[in-house]
């Protein structure tokens, strides 16, 4: 198992913050939209460096997204953010039409995605919007699993041309990817070559899985670690090639089990390779209030039960022979 | 580019045969509010709207309208053709498989002349605002249009954009409500009534213009009187006062030709009643 430390945490949203304050630097057409959520989604220094490229909307979310999407209309590249509920369940026709069948530049931005917005409760952890989002053709959905990897995804979808939905989150969590990396949309990233069982994590979850492959080793069980953060488009290629090594999945994500990144990974393999899988997400249901921690070990998305969950799958494959 | 009032008469005259014969063509579609509006669309772009036919989407320069309740296509797309955006031969592919002309307008299928998909209610005054701040900070003069229908402005979204626009002064926008009283399950006032429309977008901070829609000498008068009003710090709204069907008079005033089409005899009985001036596609 390749070693990964860290020497600080932080949460995801604050490399939104930093991403977007550099997108701006970097093109005078970035334009980023609030509704009444600046300082959730770490905006102030964008607003700083740029305050005439601002729009604060107030608590209308149908109108950002729609302002959005008229702002493509004269080249301007529109940044909206707000919770990961409000970006998407609530505003959906409104994506749907204005943004994403008429193929407009917006970059949904969306932050206190999942469990892990924790105190507030289930009104406000959406585990349905990679769903939601995935569904809508021509729709990329990105979902990251540390601060570095937001702050570049945030910078690569400026320069990509079409709908982008990033979702993020609140909980302050170790940074282990590289500082200067490139992000490339679509292409999954290797995280641990192995040979036993390929784990398929995203988000959140991604550090989980890199502590379960830690755990798993100890055990003699040599787990593939790749993060997909970007869920649409799919690296269909870096899947099958790992499946095809590997011949059983487990799949990780702060999500309900319907409609996420679990089911996309399953769709490739019924149609190519059908494996053993299981999946590590919130068994259809909603969240409740609590700490990010206690949430997480309740609705079983940590390492240990992605170490089950790897156990689980191996036995399913050795009986299949 | 501006046209005389009979020039721009005869123009709606053959739009409105063209609606009749599109929704004919296909046996669905919207006619009544179209021809209500007719004279609108005919006077922003023969006499109102500065804009290029050699469609570029972002309009640098140029006026853009956006049609917010998009099921009276028709209108829009015989508009658009008489304008020179694409050829008048298309209309006849009107909500047919694999044309360009949608039931309800896209950029899906790349028709010139069309910015915004609409056809789900409400959404196209927030669209609207979006690409009048993105004049403002490109430093375009130009101005952005709406239409709404009456009964839109029922959508929530309506009076979300309602509340933005004055208090962020985009007065670079002209929108426009077609005040015909009439949605598809019967009059606005039965169905859900709307009040007193110039106190509630008076109210909203918006300057408010009243206009005889069916009055050609009206429509371009009160479009040019929102013009000059433009640039003072408030958006601005205009009731169009119109009768649905307007045009054709088993039509008129009545709901019940707000999602219907005409068949044969009557299709015969509405075409003796427009002339055709320009030429039937």
């Amino acid at each position: 198992m390749k070693k990964y430390t860290y020497t600080d945490k932080k949460d995801t949203r604050s490399g939104f913050g930093a991403g977007l304050l550099e997108a701006g630097q970097k093109n005078d057409q970035v334009v980023a939209l609030c509704a009444d959520l600046i300082g959730s989604l770490k905006m102030n220094d964008f607003i700083k460096a740029f305050p005439e490229r601002f729009v604060q909307v107030g608590i209308a979310e149908a109108n950002m997204i729609g302002i959005a999407a008229g702002m493509t209309i004269g080249g301007k590249i529109p940044f909206t953010g707000t919770f990961a509920n409000f970006s998407t369940g609530r505003v959906y026709d409104q994506i749907r039409q204005s943004v994403a069948y008429s193929n407009k530049n917006v970059k949904i931005c969306a932050s206190h995605a999942g469990l892990t917005l924790g105190e507030d409760g289930a009104t406000h952890q959406i585990l349905e919007d990679i769903g939601l989002m995935k569904m809508l053709p021509g729709m990329t959905v990105i979902n990251t699993c540390d601060y570095n990897q937001t702050k570049a995804a945030t910078i690569a979808i400026a320069d990509y041309d079409g709908p982008v939905y990033l979702r993020f989150g609140r909980p302050v969590v170790p940074i282990f990817t590289d500082p200067d990396q490139k992000f490339e949309i679509g292409k999954a990233w290797m995280v641990n070559e192995g040979a036993d069982v390929s784990i398929f994590a995203t988000g959140h979850l991604v550090w989980q899985a890199i502590l379960a492959g830690e755990i798993l080793a100890e055990q003699g069980i040599d787990a593939e670690i790749i993060n997909i953060h970007t869920i649409k488009p799919l690296d269909e290629e870096a899947v099958l090639k790992s499946v095809a090594k590997t011949g059983c999945v487990v799949t990780a994500e702060e999500h309900n089990r319907l409609g996420g990144l679990g089911d996309s990974i399953a769709q490739v393999l019924a149609v190519h390779n059908p494996s053993p899988q299981e999946y590590v997400a919130v068994n259809d249901s909603f969240g409740e209030s609590g700490t990010p921690e206690q949430l997480m070990t309740k609705y079983g998305l940590d390492a240990e039960h992605i170490v089950a969950a790897v156990k689980k799958v191996i036995e399913r494959k050795n009986k299949k022979g | 580019m501006k046209a005389d009032l009979q020039t721009l008469e005869k123009t709606a005259s053959q739009i409105r045969r063209d609606i009749v014969r599109m929704v004919h063509g296909c046996q669905s579609g919207h006619p009544g509010g179209s021809l209500g509006c007719t004279d609108f669309f005919t006077a922003l772009y023969f006499s109102v709207m500065n804009h290029d036919p050699k469609f570029n989407m972002d309009a640098l320069g140029e006026d853009i309208f956006f049609l917010s309740n998009g099921h009276i296509s028709p209108v829009f797309y015989s508009t658009l053709a008489h304008a020179g955006y694409f050829d008048k031969a298309e209309l006849a592919t009107f909500r047919k498989l694999n044309a360009r002309l949608q039931g309800h307008p896209t950029t899906h299928e790349h028709l010139p002349g069309i910015r915004i998909a609409s056809g789900s209610l409400g959404q196209g005054l927030s669209v609207a605002i979006g690409a009048a701040l993105a004049k403002k900070l490109n430093g375009d003069k130009s101005l952005v249009f709406t239409l709404h229908g009456d009964g839109e402005i029922q959508e929530g979204q309506i009076w979300e954009a309602a509340m933005f626009a004055p208090h962020n002064h985009v007065d670079n926008l002209i929108s426009t409500i077609d005040v015909n009283g009439q949605q598809i399950d019967g009059p606005t006032k039965q169905v859900l009534s709307l009040g007193d429309l110039r106190a509630k977008w008076e109210a909203f901070g918006w300057d408010v213009l009243d206009m005889k829609g069916n009055d050609m000498a009206d429509v371009v008068r009160v479009l040019e009187e929102a013009k000059s009003r433009t640039g003072q710090g408030k958006p601005i709204m205009i009731l169009m006062h119109t009768e649905m069907g307007y045009g054709v008079d088993f039509m008129v005033g009545s709901h019940k030709w707000h999602g219907v089409a005409p068949n044969d005899e009557q299709l015969k009985l509405a075409l003796d009643q427009l002339e055709e001036t320009l030429g039937d596609y």
